[in-house]
């Protein structure tokens, strides 16, 4: 039951087996029509292993949906050892803050970086509308670092803390998304790859599951949110994975049950969470989806970086290099046309001041003869 | 002196010939008629105990009870009771159980209609029978509460509702030809569902009970609690009960309305386990060869009426095998003479006498609880005028 990092590594059963097969290529290069760059996977896995694997995971979600301890059971560690909830009184004034944590997994040899970054606050206002504020800008600003970073002159060590997938936490009390849910997917859905996840599942009855699963599809639909798609199973990958493939894209999204406690069911040691009425097991598929999230978190965790980059980044990238530059003549022009206009104020006034000034230097002459013509008829 | 007439269903005030400043609390158990009910002031001096009278033969007082509850099933009871809370949490499933008939039609999770825009409120209203003891029974849906992302001020709506209805009584009240049995639409009782999350009290829920609890009685329960385990259910209600007592929110048991040692004995127990943790269920399963309401899952069944699953049965219990009566009293002596005395006093205009039946009109605005209000000058012209 442990995490099998070493399928991060795109290497397909069959080039294996095939540089498996010749084992002798250097001894014998006079094979006729054998080059050798088959060894290539091999020299990728190689290095990917001396690298190693960075990964960034969001977690969003309202509190008390079970988001951390869903990320203990995922990972089978203890990410956050000294956490206290806060009271209601602290809550009262909480604004949405962002918490990243950073662990490093080591499976057979493949190191993992794995950061996930917490959103504690986030749902729990009265008036939650800025409350994706904080959420989008911390995204923005790790593009924003890693653009800076790729337009330095070193670019040897980039540190790669783009957001490469956002789990979305729905309240499964609900009949669906609620109107938060809506708008925060919308706002980020074309910044970060998103998962959605339906929490808490085991208040759920599997008909009531089957319902809420096609209503949050439906309501994503009429709303045009992009959420994250697996890529379609290749036409050469064997029927396992292809049935795989189709199981995991039937489920979206996923519905789980998080749990770290070690129970006593059947005579053997489960994780799961035991209630009076039953036990619920983390990783029986019948109870629940946990199994498919982790299978699919693993399996397509390249892919998730991949899209991050080659989709999300690159939108970024050239709106904000759009942007940069139009920005920088925007507020020049401002400046420009701000002191044109303070000057013509300026002048407005000061034909003003000459004018009443010319009006009262009349009225006073007019008025001296005035007082003259009488004088003089005096 | 004046005498407390209440006119809803059950007769409150003891007639006892003998003294008429009634002051003897029978101590005949939770759902004796006879039981006194608070004052609506704050504290009045008891009066001087009057001595008790030896009896040399039997006879016959204890039949007035029997009258009572005579004339009571005749005239039948009135209940009216209000569910606040999120989308989602079983609140009409909730209604559905407790009064074990279909009083709304309970929307499925995934097939809810789409949520409305604002706040709205939805009654409906069923005479249901039992034993030839009829209840008219008035149900109070809050659709919409706290779904929105901006909830500001979503508790509005319901203190105006509330409010309102004390409002209506009151002008039945203060005619001068007044029907024999007001009709009761007050709300008696709000159920206030509490989302599962396991942690604590949300701002919404502080700010709503803050002000619901100084107009209604208010009986917090936390929905859905098939989502927590025992352990994380007690440190759950360990949370909610100190954050209720750190912003000084008194719910249904008030304890400041004990009135005897009894009493204080029996809701203290009550106030313990406040906020039950409840599991709503209207379709029955077979369990063991018995019947019964619980939800149905792959591993195991939760039974509704089972202590050891959940705390519908407390719940139940309270709110009509023991404390129906109650809450209907605190309703009428207590929050309705709060509302009574502060638009009185707001109109300036304390009775003068029989038949002063002047009383300003309403404020638009329903919604504030008995304060300090701005002097009306029209109904101060049009006293004056009277007079």
């Amino acid at each position: 039951m442990h995490i099998s990092l070493t399928s991060l590594t795109k290497i397909d059963e069959t080039s294996l087996k095939m540089s498996k097969q010749q084992p002798a290529q250097f001894i014998n290069p006079e094979t006729p029509g054998y080059v050798g760059f088959a060894n290539l996977p091999n020299q990728v896995h190689r290095k990917s292993v001396k690298k190693g694997f960075e990964f960034t995971l969001m977690v969003v979600g309202e509190s008390g949906l079970g988001k951390s301890t869903l990320i203990n059971s995922l990972f089978l560690t203890d990410l956050y050892p000294e956490r206290i909830i806060p009271g209601a009184a602290e809550k009262i004034e909480r604004t949405v803050q962002i918490e990243a944590s950073t662990v490093e997994i080591e499976e057979r040899g493949v190191k993992l970086r794995l950061t996930v970054v917490d959103t504690p606050g986030y749902g729990d206002a009265i008036n939650c509308r800025d409350c994706f504020k904080t959420i989008i800008s911390y995204i923005d600003e790790q593009f924003e670092r890693y653009l800076h970073d790729e337009s330095g002159l070193n670019r040897r060590h980039i540190i790669d803390n783009r957001v490469h997938c956002c789990f979305y936490f729905i309240s499964p009390f609900g009949h669906g998304l609620k109107p938060l849910d809506v708008a925060f997917m919308k706002a980020i859905h074309n910044k970060v790859n998103i998962v959605p996840v339906i929490a808490k599942a085991d208040t759920l009855t599997l008909k009531e599951r089957e319902r809420l699963k096609k209503r949050i599809l439906d309501e994503i639909e009429e709303h045009n949110i992009k959420i994250y798609h697996l890529p379609d199973a290749e036409s050469d990958e064997d029927e396992d994975f292809k049935e795989q493939t189709r199981l995991l894209k039937a489920s979206i999204p996923f519905s789980v049950v998080g749990s770290n406690q070690l129970i006593e069911a059947k005579g053997k040691k489960v994780r799961g969470r035991l209630y009076p009425w039953g036990v619920v097991e983390v990783e029986n598929p019948e109870h629940n989806d946990f199994l498919k999230l982790r299978t699919m978190l693993i399996t397509h965790m390249q892919d998730l970086q991949e899209v991050t980059q080659d989709l999300h980044y690159e939108n970024f990238r050239s709106e904000r290099l759009k942007r940069g530059g139009r920005k920088v003549e925007n507020e020049d022009m401002n400046k420009d046309q701000i002191l044109l206009e303070k000057e013509a104020e300026l002048r407005r006034m000061q034909e003003m001041i000459a004018r009443m000034q010319a009006q009262m230097q009349m009225q006073m002459q007019g008025g001296d003869g005035d007082s003259g013509v009488h004088g003089h008829h005096v | 002196m004046r005498t407390q007439w209440s006119p809803s269903a059950a007769p409150v005030t003891p007639l006892s010939p003998l003294h008429p400043d009634d002051r003897h609390p029978c101590a005949l158990g939770p759902m004796d008629p006879l039981r006194r009910s608070p004052s609506p002031c704050t504290s009045r001096p008891p009066s001087p105990r009057t001595p008790p009278c030896e009896m040399l033969g039997h006879v016959g007082i204890e039949a007035v009870l029997e009258q009572l509850k005579i004339k009571a099933m005749k005239m039948g009871f009135e209940f009216n009771i209000m569910v606040v809370g999120q989308s989602g949490l079983g609140k009409s499933t909730m209604v559905n159980t407790l009064f074990k008939s279909k009083m709304w039609k309970s929307t499925l999770p995934g097939l809810g209609v789409p949520m409305p825009q604002t706040l709205q409120l939805q009654s409906v209203t069923h005479i249901i029978e039992e034993n030839s003891v009829k209840l008219k029974l008035t149900v109070t849906d809050t659709p919409g509460f706290g779904d929105q992302i901006n909830n500001d001020k979503c508790w509005d709506p319901i203190l105006g509702y509330i409010n309102g209805q004390y409002e209506r009584y009151l002008q039945e009240e203060i005619l001068i030809t007044r029907q024999r049995h007001i009709p009761d639409t007050r709300v008696h009782c709000c159920v206030y569902f509490v989302p599962p999350t396991g942690h604590c009290l949300r701002p919404l829920d502080i700010e709503f009970l803050q002000r619901l609890c100084r107009t209604v009685n208010v009986v917090p329960v936390i929905a859905r609690a098939d989502s927590l385990t025992i352990e994380e259910r007690e440190a759950f209600r360990r949370r909610i009960q100190h954050d209720l007592r750190a912003h000084c929110i008194e719910v249904y048991p008030q304890k400041c309305f004990d009135e005897d040692i009894s009493d204080r004995i029996l809701n203290s127990k009550i106030r313990d386990r406040i906020p039950f943790a409840v599991v709503g269920a209207d379709q029955e399963h077979l369990v063991n060869g018995r019947c019964v309401l619980g939800r149905k899952t792959k591993w195991g069944i939760i039974e509704v009426e089972n202590m050891a699953h959940c705390e519908f049965p407390l719940l139940r219990d309270l709110l009509i095998r023991s404390h129906l009566q109650d809450l209907k009293d605190i309703t009428h002596n207590v929050h309705y003479e709060n509302y009574r005395v502060f638009r009185l006093n707001q109109s300036h205009a304390l009775p003068r006498g029989p038949g002063w039946v002047n009383l300003a009109p309403a404020p638009a605005d329903l919604t504030a609880t008995p304060g300090p209000w701005k002097v009306r000058w029209q109904a101060h012209d049009s006293s004056d005028e009277e007079c």
